[in-house]
């Protein structure tokens, strides 16, 4: 997660969407009615998601709960021995606040086991131990609980490959991979996050005082402004440059979005046969049921 | 599925009592697939429309799996003259004025429409940005041909997408006269062609319409696109 060099600019007013804003009333009502029916299409009743004290998994969390009756909804919390404390407090003010359940396991047991014969390892490398770590866990909690596991990835993650493959980029489905942050932001006001989670800087909280838009070099008002116009509108880079964005942040974003591309689609196959997984045999996932 | 699969024969029986348009993915004998929609009339399949507009752009992949229809056929539904669409085919405005030159005073849509374009909008309501586009369409049709539009929208979610339903139904000057709401409902409208009549007289574009002129025209344009080298 290296970041590019582009001018570094803090977190800006989180509410502030400008020309991203969305009809809040609208996508609650369209996310509440997809968790709903895609949850009870394939047979389940209830899910479960990692609650980090986030703004993304605080708003899945209360949209689950709307969609699905707060005690059908499982909020996991996996903290390490270096996570801010202040992220489970806030895990918990969450998960109050929309009535779900809770669970706290600690991961610091088997990461640390297996970071000991490797204590060389990087930031980056124990940060995706860790999410992946985390994945298991609610994998195995989806298991014990016949609970389907929601994503919290965000479409800025997303594009941006700001996310641990197989780790926290994994789940059965996830509502909020058509919403940039600041979207999330916006929704998350609406239907009740609090406060205080809204309003915090975004942090992976991977290791102490990670900040997410410290890291990615940028802050996600800006870079949600520039991948709006470059994947919604469809707008080249040059316009975006043409336009006013600075060259070389528009530069490393495209770059960034583009190598990332690999964590947004599933294993390649080698092709053998006439009728390959996925390239000839396309059915959608609600295919049969 | 072929007209003769037996899957049909409940909705067919059923068309004893009231006429019947589904949609359906229909098997030619020569074994093409068309996304079609098929009325049913006195227990027998009384008119098919094949999907002529197949969308393959965006979201949509139709090309890949289907055969295109190549004709719009005006038909008897309830002893009304009526045209029958699906989806796609109504935002091409060739088959809408096709329809209506063959003097019909019904056009019936049906699609499987997504609800897509969430942004804030001051004039929108509850509803994706696609369902305003729908119905300035589906108005302006009715208004244009001065017939009665039918429109008849799926519900639901598959594969993350949503159906925004909507389902509705507009009379020869434009105006709703009903529209079903986002769950599922049954919405009734009376087809009355004394309207009809009324907006034609008032608005003459049927009488006026000049089909040659149109047809010279097509046909110039045509023989312009098609000359030259290359």
């Amino acid at each position: 997660m290296s970041a590019p060099t582009v001018p570094t600019r803090p977190a800006s007013e989180p509410l502030d969407s400008g020309e991203l804003e969305i009809n809040a009333m609208l996508v609650e009502s369209i996310l509440v009615g997809f968790l709903r029916k895609e949850v009870h299409r394939v047979g389940f009743q209830k899910v479960v998601l990692g609650l980090s004290g986030g703004v993304d998994s605080g708003l899945v969390a209360g949209l689950a709960a709307k969609a699905l009756g707060p005690a059908n909804v499982i909020g996991v919390s996996m903290p390490y021995r270096m996570s801010n404390p202040q992220s489970l407090a806030d895990a918990r003010v969450v998960a109050e606040r929309f009535g779900v359940q809770l669970r706290v396991f600690e991961i610091t047991p088997q990461v640390d086991a297996y970071f000991e014969a490797h204590p060389g390892a990087d930031d980056t490398r124990r940060g995706n131990k860790m999410a992946r770590e985390r994945m298991t866990i609610l994998y195995d909690q989806s298991s014990a609980e016949n609970a389907l596991v929601v994503g919290t990835s965000n479409k800025t993650e997303l594009l941006l490959g700001y996310g641990t493959i197989f780790g926290d980029m994994a789940s059965a489905l996830n509502p909020l991979g058509d919403l940039y942050k600041s979207q999330v932001w916006q929704l998350a006001a609406h239907v009740g996050v609090p406060e205080q989670v809204i309003r915090k800087p975004p942090s992976a909280d991977l290791w102490e005082g990670q900040s997410d838009e410290q890291e990615l070099g940028f802050a996600y008002a800006a870079v949600d402004r520039l991948l709006f116009y470059l994947v919604d509108k469809r707008f080249s880079a040059d316009e975006l440059v043409e336009m006013g964005h600075d060259p070389g942040f528009v530069e490393a974003v495209t770059r960034r979005m583009r190598v990332n591309q690999y964590k947004r689609r599933p294993p390649i196959i080698a092709k053998l046969s006439a009728r390959t997984i996925d390239r000839e045999f396309r059915y959608p996932r609600d295919w049969g049921v | 599925m072929s007209l003769e699969d037996k899957r049909l024969r409940p909705l067919l029986d059923l068309s004893k009592q009231v006429d019947i348009i589904t949609g359906m993915v229909l098997k030619s004998e020569d074994f093409r697939y068309y996304n079609a929609a098929v009325h049913m009339s006195g227990g027998v399949v009384s008119h098919v429309h094949r999907k002529v507009y197949l969308p393959t752009y965006g979201m949509f992949d139709e090309q890949r799996y289907f055969a295109a229809g190549d004709r719009v056929r005006s038909f008897e539904c309830s002893g009304v003259r009526s045209g029958l669409l699906v989806c796609e085919d109504t935002w091409h405005l060739s088959t809408a004025y096709l329809l209506f030159v063959q003097g019909i005073s019904l056009l019936v849509c049906i699609s499987s429409s997504p609800g897509r374009g969430v942004l804030a909008n001051p004039g929108a309501d509850l509803a994706p940005g696609s369902v305003a586009s729908w119905h300035d369409l589906l108005r302006t049709v009715a208004e244009y041909t001065t017939c009665y539009v039918a429109y008849c929208n799926r519900l639901g979610y598959e594969d993350g997408v949503n159906f925004w339903g909507g389902s509705s139904v507009y009379r020869p000057d434009g105006q709703v006269v009903v529209e079903a709401g986002e769950s599922a409902e049954l919405v009734m409208a009376e087809i009355d062609l004394r309207e009809v009549e009324r907006q034609r007289l008032a608005t003459p574009l049927l009488r006026d319409e000049k089909i040659e002129f149109t047809l010279r025209e097509l046909e110039r344009i045509w023989n312009e696109r098609t000359d030259g080298p290359y």
